[in-house]
């Protein structure tokens, strides 16, 4: 493929990077990546790689806009209240950057889908709100042997951390099981400052573009947190657990399922 | 004795891991444990002793994204 001379013009501050030139922006425009939900996370991922020249974006939820979204998830406008996420989504992405090609699937993640709509990417973002989809997507992309780009926020804090599966430590590595329902707050009751979206999702952009150019260090075998309140990062290291459920030395996990309560919250500090 | 909990340094009583959950009011079941970079299974907490200078993280589950 040969860019147009708009195309040129449009990239110059990328191709102007000795990392990235030419060569790199093309890998750009080839690369296929998946959005798991188009909300908090996924705004600011789908944006900056729609500016980035990503060939292909695939925008994943089955949920419509709400009022409540638009305090963080700047994909939405106020317009779109009511409308699905998706159809929202691609409106957008066409109107930063025609180049893009949107692919969109109105529905939920489950065990049931996700390995044949993951096998059309080559990398996973995990923009989801609840620890079911969180554990589905990663065992989903240990089988379908896609990086993954995780990310959560919650209240002043925020994680991100990318798993490439058989190399890197993987979610259930640190955290075997969702945390016991009970014990969950909900996203609602829990809340979360909303710029924390754009921080947690634009890192997680950032990796993916690493990924796909093969360059820096990626943020694998290391939990980033985020403290907004401190303005603090801290990198926790971490490695693959031999124990592993998934992908162990002995898994008894060996095809996907849906682990726990998909309606249980966000959870979490005591 | 001087550990450091989630990168901040501590002053402690002797004791396991599960003590100083307990002490911290934090459910088992809420956190992942590391202690100097290496993950110690739940059933391990009550019988892995902290020693003086350990780097111990309790790693809070963090699911909000939408």
């Amino acid at each position: 493929m040969e860019f147009t001379e708009e195309q040129i013009n449009r990239y110059s501050r990328h191709i102007l990077l000795p990392e990235v030139g030419g060569k790199g922006q093309k890998k750009i425009a080839k690369a296929k990546i998946l959005l798991v939900g188009a909300g908090g996370l996924g705004s600011p991922a789908a944006l900056y790689l729609a500016a980035a020249g990503v060939g292909t974006i695939g925008l994943i939820d089955s949920d419509v806009v709400d009022l409540t979204n638009l305090q963080r998830q700047i994909l939405h406008h106020t317009s779109d209240i009511g409308r699905p996420k998706v159809v929202s989504g691609k409106e957008k992405i066409a109107a930063l950057n025609p180049d893009v090609i949107v692919k969109t699937y109105e529905e939920r993640l489950t065990a049931g889908n996700a390995l044949k709509i993951f096998s059309e990417y080559d990398i996973i973002i995990d923009g989801v709100d609840n620890f079911t989809a969180k554990f589905l997507i990663n065992d989903a992309c240990f089988f379908a042997d896609k990086p993954l780009i995780h990310g959560g926020i919650l209240r002043f804090d925020g994680r991100v951390t990318t798993i490439v599966p058989k190399k890197s430590a993987c979610y259930r590595c640190v955290f075997k099981t969702p945390p016991p329902a009970g014990l969950v707050a909900s996203c609602q009751e829990a809340g979360v400052i909303g710029v924390l979206a754009g921080i947690i999702g634009t890192i997680q952009a950032t990796e993916a573009l690493k990924l796909i150019l093969g360059i820096g260090r990626p943020l694998t075998d290391r939990l980033l947190d985020f403290d907004a309140k401190k303005t603090l990062f801290r990198e926790i290291k971490v490695k693959r657990n031999p124990h592993c459920a998934l992908c162990g030395d002995h898994p008894t996990i060996t095809e996907l399922f849906d682990d726990g309560d998909p309606f249980a919250g966000c959870a979490v500090r005591p | 004795m001087q550990v450091k909990v989630n990168g901040k340094s501590e002053d402690i009583q002797s004791g396991s891991v599960l003590d100083l959950l307990t002490l911290k009011k934090i459910d088992p079941q809420m956190v992942a444990v590391e202690v100097n970079d290496k993950m110690i299974d739940r059933e391990h907490l009550a019988t892995t002793t902290l020693k003086e200078g350990d780097l111990v993280e309790f790693l809070f589950y963090m699911g909000g994204g939408r």
